[in-house]
């Protein structure tokens, strides 16, 4: 099928994401890309399970944490990854409109989640940990703050999305990039659940 | 769309390019300059080593020569290199008209090219780093000026340009295939292409978190590696050698790969025990990531972590000596003609052998307490790094040379240039076992006479000249070529077995006019020895659908390149953090640029194919 044709709802296919050779590559190098990522924050946490005890003095994780504002982060997280399924599955109905409604809940979910964060840090560097108090303080915003970054990318990414695309509706040329944005989306998500469990479940309780 | 390819200035279109044969001849030259540019600096090694007590270079200054030459080498000179090879190849190898990112493509070289300009701007801007290509910690976060900072920005940018060339060939070689290009049925080039992107997928993030890790401690105050504030800096050990060793077979897969094309070539037989090959590709890429401490034995990590590395890295002897008896093999029997490539290919065997010894000699950790840091393993890397991958890379030069330019190099200095680089790498590094054994620690800037160290270093000096030599007659070659070599055949060294030799030389644009249906192992042979002349085509002849040229991965590899300048210096000057700031203001917009505007490339027609093709066929 080829990218520019005007599709309708009957004609547009099942797995838009893989209907043309451009889609199919993108939808494969993200894949790929996102394997690399995987590297990428396995070595962030490898790094931050040899160094969360290391306070050198100052503040710990014990001290610091508390469960609620992190639930109802993590909650937002969650949540915001299956709004970003019903957008694709609308996505794959071709209504143009629903999925542009849902891929906006994704983004509120997702900036809330991230002014939280950002409370968050700010919370923590006043009660004395910054990022240079000690190994655990530059192990732990390295983490936390690069899936953060990620986060912001992501948000920054998908509006650019439903923005560019907003007049012309769905075609094949940009239903794999939604379609990998969601993707990416999933891949945030899935990391917050480790960093929930590794950095906050086990630094409570650990 | 647009339908008719604009004129352009020769400078204009190589900047913009998104065609991979141009991509390949920018790594070529970019990967060639920083590949003299190391080897001035090991000259400078030899010569301040080649009498005791010599001070030709001050202390200082040779370790930041060590550094950059070990750097270079490895980040700005091999890696591009292999790239130029696999770029040039890889796509007409499989039947496909582009890899599948061409705008990637562009990006990916940009931003190697910035990555390493920058690392050398740091020979102008205060000195060089000097903590050796490792950098390890303790050492680096002690290194006064901003050398290690060039060091770990540089590696940061051109490293994110590796990453998306692995990328860009996995996917190339898993959906760009032409029809019938089974997986058992792609050249050996195109499988350990594709198991070293595999490697560089895998292997780079490591290397990249370490560096962040590394550039926060030394300019945004983090605490990972100092012990003081409860940092530990065996995690950059870890982090670096779990990229660096794997580093090593991404460069020697290639490399293995390259010498199979050759050998089966110029043996004019079929490669002998292609699958074992290939399991032999895909068994050394697994085992490759389960190595990385045998490079740390003598840090402490106890007898049984060091066993197990130690074990593991004597199995990947295994599937390496399969591909040795297979390159045997392949020759035996065979109707061989000694070229330039076939004379590095031959040579390569028994050098390599060598490396893989004592490379096992090494792995047993026991014994490497003795040779550890000794030029014991100074001798044994530049055995399997030049013995395998540098010869592998001028193999492929000569090689390839004709398809990538449309000239032929002359054999006659090619064959100069191999006995030169050929023995004068034997007469470098041979004797540097021996002054390994006799204690003669690396990295050291000098030594006192009366050890019984002198000869052997002399001896070493002398080797390192003939290999420059024979660099010098390669570019002398290249030169005289240039001006008046003679026009090369499609099938330039007229016994080619795979697709790259059935389109004319250099490559048109479009690769292929239509599309090949490939119809078993060795396509090109298949054809040739049913009695046809070209392939068998896969589909009509239509018009072509190409990709726009851009010139935004300039501008984005531009950004950071700002951008690393201005952080550099943000805590030493005022400007520094909106130097930096507006770097990545560059990057990411033209980031946005590429997102928000349409790109849906432009056809060649089918009228403008059929008049090139006469014209190709014609010439």
């Amino acid at each position: 099928m080829h990218v520019e044709e005007k599709l309708t709802a009957e004609t547009f296919p099942a797995s838009p994401e893989k209907a043309t050779l451009e889609g199919k590559n993108k939808f494969l190098g993200f894949w790929f890309f996102l394997g690399g990522e995987t590297v990428l924050f396995a070595s962030l946490f490898a790094t931050f399970l040899a160094l969360r005890d290391r306070t050198a003095g100052g503040p710990s994780s014990d001290e610091l944490f508390k469960m609620s504002i992190v639930f109802i982060a993590t909650m937002l997280l969650l949540t915001s990854s299956l709004t970003s399924v019903y957008a694709m599955y609308h996505m794959k109905n071709f209504d143009f409109k629903k999925m542009q409604l849902w891929l906006g809940i994704t983004v509120l979910l997702g900036a809330a989640f991230l002014g939280l964060e950002i409370y968050e840090f700010y919370e923590y560097v006043h009660e004395g940990l910054t990022f240079s108090t000690s190994a655990f303080a530059s192990a732990f915003y390295t983490l936390v703050g690069t899936h953060g970054a990620h986060v912001a990318f992501g948000l920054l990414w998908i509006l650019t999305l439903m923005i560019r695309n907003a007049k012309r509706g769905l075609d094949l040329y940009n239903a794999p990039k939604f379609y990998v944005a969601s993707l990416y989306w999933h891949f945030i998500d899935v990391v917050w659940v480790f960093i929930f469990t590794v950095v906050y479940l086990m630094g409570m309780v650990g | 769309m647009s339908t008719v390819a604009r004129k352009k200035s020769l400078i204009w279109d190589y900047l913009t390019t998104v065609d991979h044969k141009k991509i390949a001849i920018l790594y070529l030259i970019a990967g060639g300059l920083f590949f003299i540019m190391g080897g001035i600096e090991a000259l400078f090694i030899r010569i301040q080593l080649a009498v005791p007590n010599n001070d030709f270079v001050s202390a200082g200054l040779y370790n930041e020569i060590l550094t950059m030459h070990g750097t270079t080498m490895i980040f700005l000179a091999a890696m591009p290199l292999v790239f130029a090879m696999m770029n040039a190849v890889v796509p007409i190898q499989i039947g496909a008209r582009d890899v599948a990112f061409p705008f990637l493509n562009s990006l990916g070289f940009w931003l190697f090219f910035f990555g390493g300009l920058f690392l050398n701007l740091s020979w102008f801007l205060g000195g060089a780093p000097d903590a050796g290509w490792t950098s390890y910690a303790s050492l680096s976060l002690e290194s006064p000026g901003h050398g290690i900072d060039f060091y770990v920005l540089g590696l940061q940018i051109s490293g994110l340009g590796t990453l998306i060339g692995g990328i860009n060939f996995l996917v190339t070689i898993v959906n760009m295939r032409a029809p019938g290009m089974t997986y058992m049925r792609m050249p050996l080039f195109t499988w350990t292409t594709f198991v070293a992107s595999a490697l560089i997928l895998f292997a780079f993030p490591p290397l990249t978190v370490g560096l962040i890790f590394l550039m926060m401690d030394r300019l945004f105050g983090g605490n990972f590696f100092d012990p003081a504030l409860g940092g530990n800096t065996i995690i950059w050990e870890h982090l670096f050698w779990i990229f660096g060793h794997p580093e090593v077979y991404i460069l020697v897969l290639p490399a293995f790969g390259i010498f199979s094309e050759i050998i089966s070539t110029f043996s004019k037989k079929r490669l002998f025990g292609y699958s074992s090959m290939v399991f032999a590709t895909v068994l050394i890429g697994f085992l490759g990531f389960m190595v990385w401490a045998h490079h740390m034995f003598t840090v402490g990590m106890g007898p049984i972590a060091n066993a197990i590395f130690a074990v593991a890295t004597m199995a990947i002897a295994v599937p390496t000596g399969i591909k040795i008896f297979n390159w045997l093999f392949t020759m035996w029997g065979g109707s061989i003609r000694f070229t330039t490539p076939m004379l590095y290919a031959v040579g390569f065997i028994p050098s390599f052998v060598m490396g893989g010894v004592t490379g096992v000699m090494n792995a047993t950790a026991a014994a490497d307490y003795q040779y550890h840091d000794s030029y014991f393993v100074v001798a044994h890397f530049h055995y399997v790094i030049v013995g395998g991958v540098v010869f592998a890379l001028l193999a492929g030069a000569h090689y390839w040379w004709p398809k990538m330019f449309g000239k032929m190099l002359s054999e006659k200095l090619g064959k100069v240039t191999f006995w030169l680089f050929f023995i004068g790498f034997h007469l470098t590094f041979f004797i540097q076992h021996f002054l390994g054994l006799m204690g003669m620690p690396r990295r050291v800037f000098t030594y006192l006479p009366g050890q019984g160290w002198e000869t052997g270093n002399l001896i070493s000096t002398i080797g390192a000249f003939f290999m420059a030599a024979g660099t010098i007659v390669l570019l002398v070659n290249i030169v005289i070529t240039t001006v008046k070599g003679k026009k090369a055949e499609a099938d330039a060294w007229g016994d080619g077995r795979t697709l790259e030799w059935a389109v004319s030389s250099p490559a048109p644009e479009y690769n292929f006019a239509q599309t090949p249906l490939v119809r078993g192992l060795d396509a090109l042979w298949v054809e040739k020895m049913e009695g046809k002349k070209g392939l068998t085509p896969a589909e009509p002849l239509g018009d072509i659908h190409m990709p726009n040229p851009s010139f935004l991965p300039f501008v984005i590899s531009l950004g950071l390149f700002i951008s690393a300048l201005g952080f550099m210096y943000h805590n030493d000057h005022s400007w520094g953090l909106m130097v930096g700031i507006v770097g990545l203001l560059i990057t990411f917009g033209a980031m946005f640029l590429r997102s928000v505007i349409d790109d849906h490339g432009y056809h060649i027609h089918k009228e403008e194919i059929i008049e090139a093709e006469k014209k190709g066929a014609k010439a």
